[in-house]
């Protein structure tokens, strides 16, 4: 060990990236699982009704939230990594369009929340 | 221990460390505190610097596991109950102490083609250069550069690939590919988008964060990542 360990990665940018990386792990091990029991609805349908019963239990609708929060994170994160190396702009228009988006996904979670 | 003195932990090898009491003084530097050991404590401690004024680029060092120039950081700055720890940069081979072997970074500095790639000779009239052009104002973000290497031992891109070239690296590229008076971008643009290239940057940031010059080389990375590209899709032209 060293005397002081790394402490430069404290900061926005970092934290952006290993939240992207880590989402991007989580989801690439839920997808195979999440197609597999999809595939039950064609090959064993009691098996899917009897998983589709667990979505009941308030755990599972807990981890179903994690797994919302990691999609949604995943892919404001990949659009966020896409408009800082693909587009130009300089640092106060990616602010404004950081806080657009940002503005504009609230408005629509609202409207989702009066819907349902 | 007095508030009057403060506890600095010096590494002096991949395990060992050393501790000394070193007496506080008004507006002093990390660069200060080590000299003083050096001078006063323990004549054997290797460490390197030379402008004092934040300009040459020799003193960067690990201050409390953050890459800083030492010798424009104030120790009131990085003190944390009264005590500070400093080490080599990281990324880079140990050479004794505080002092760390930079030809892997200047190397990699010739590799990503940061040379000047001219065609005129002192015969020609010498080009103008329109200061407010687009590709100016480009260059001109990047080329205080004062090769610490502070931002490549904040990498971590750096620490996890040793082929990379690192920020400085290709800042230095995507400056002279700006520049009107260098003819190397072809070169340039080879050099850059193979397997060390600026496609290996995951725009962590780290480098922007801690360039003591405020440089940006994460958005010269991702200049030359759009133009690599470009490239590639124009076939080369």
């Amino acid at each position: 060990m060293r005397a002081a360990g790394i402490t430069s990665r404290v900061h926005p940018l970092w934290l952006a990236y290993i939240l992207h990386r880590l989402s991007g792990l989580g989801l690439a091990l839920f997808l195979p699982f999440h197609f597999w029991i999809l595939s039950l609805a064609l090959t064993n349908p009691a098996r899917l009704d009897g998983f589709l019963a667990l979505t009941d239990i308030g755990a599972v609708k807990l981890a179903e939230v994690g797994l919302v929060f990691l999609l949604a994170v995943h892919m404001f994160g990949g659009l966020r990594l896409m408009a800082m190396e693909w587009l130009p702009w300089t640092p106060p228009q990616k602010t404004l369009a950081a806080g657009a988006t940002a503005l504009s996904f609230l408005i629509a979670t609202l409207f989702l929340m009066q819907a349902v | 221990m007095t508030a009057h003195s403060l506890k600095v932990t010096i590494e002096r090898g991949p395990d060992t460390w050393d501790v000394f009491d070193v007496p506080a003084y008004e507006s002093q530097t990390v660069l200060d505190v080590v000299s003083w050991v050096q001078q006063n404590a323990d004549p054997t401690l290797s460490y390197r610097f030379a402008c004092r004024v934040g300009m040459c680029g020799s003193c960067a060092m690990m201050v409390n596991g953050v890459p800083r120039w030492t010798c424009r950081t104030h120790m009131s700055k990085v003190l944390k109950d009264n005590a500070v720890t400093i080490g080599p940069l990281r990324n880079l081979p140990v050479v004794k102490d505080l002092v760390v072997d930079m030809d892997p970074f200047f190397d990699k500095w010739v590799g990503a083609e940061g040379v000047h790639h001219g065609t005129l000779t002192r015969d020609d009239p010498i080009a103008p250069v329109d200061e407010t052009s687009e590709a100016r104002v480009e260059a001109n973000a990047g080329i205080e550069c004062i090769n610490c290497s502070v931002c490549y031992a904040a990498c971590d891109t750096v620490a996890g690939n040793p082929d990379y070239l690192g920020p400085a690296a290709l800042q230095r590229a995507w400056t002279l590919l700006n520049d009107a008076k260098d003819e190397g971008r072809v070169a340039i643009l080879d050099a850059v988008s193979g397997s060390g290239g600026c496609h290996n940057c995951h725009s962590m940031g780290s480098c922007t964060t801690y360039c003591p010059n405020d440089l940006d080389p994460m958005s010269a990375i991702a200049g030359l990542k759009r133009e690599t590209a470009k490239s590639f899709f124009r076939r080369g032209r």
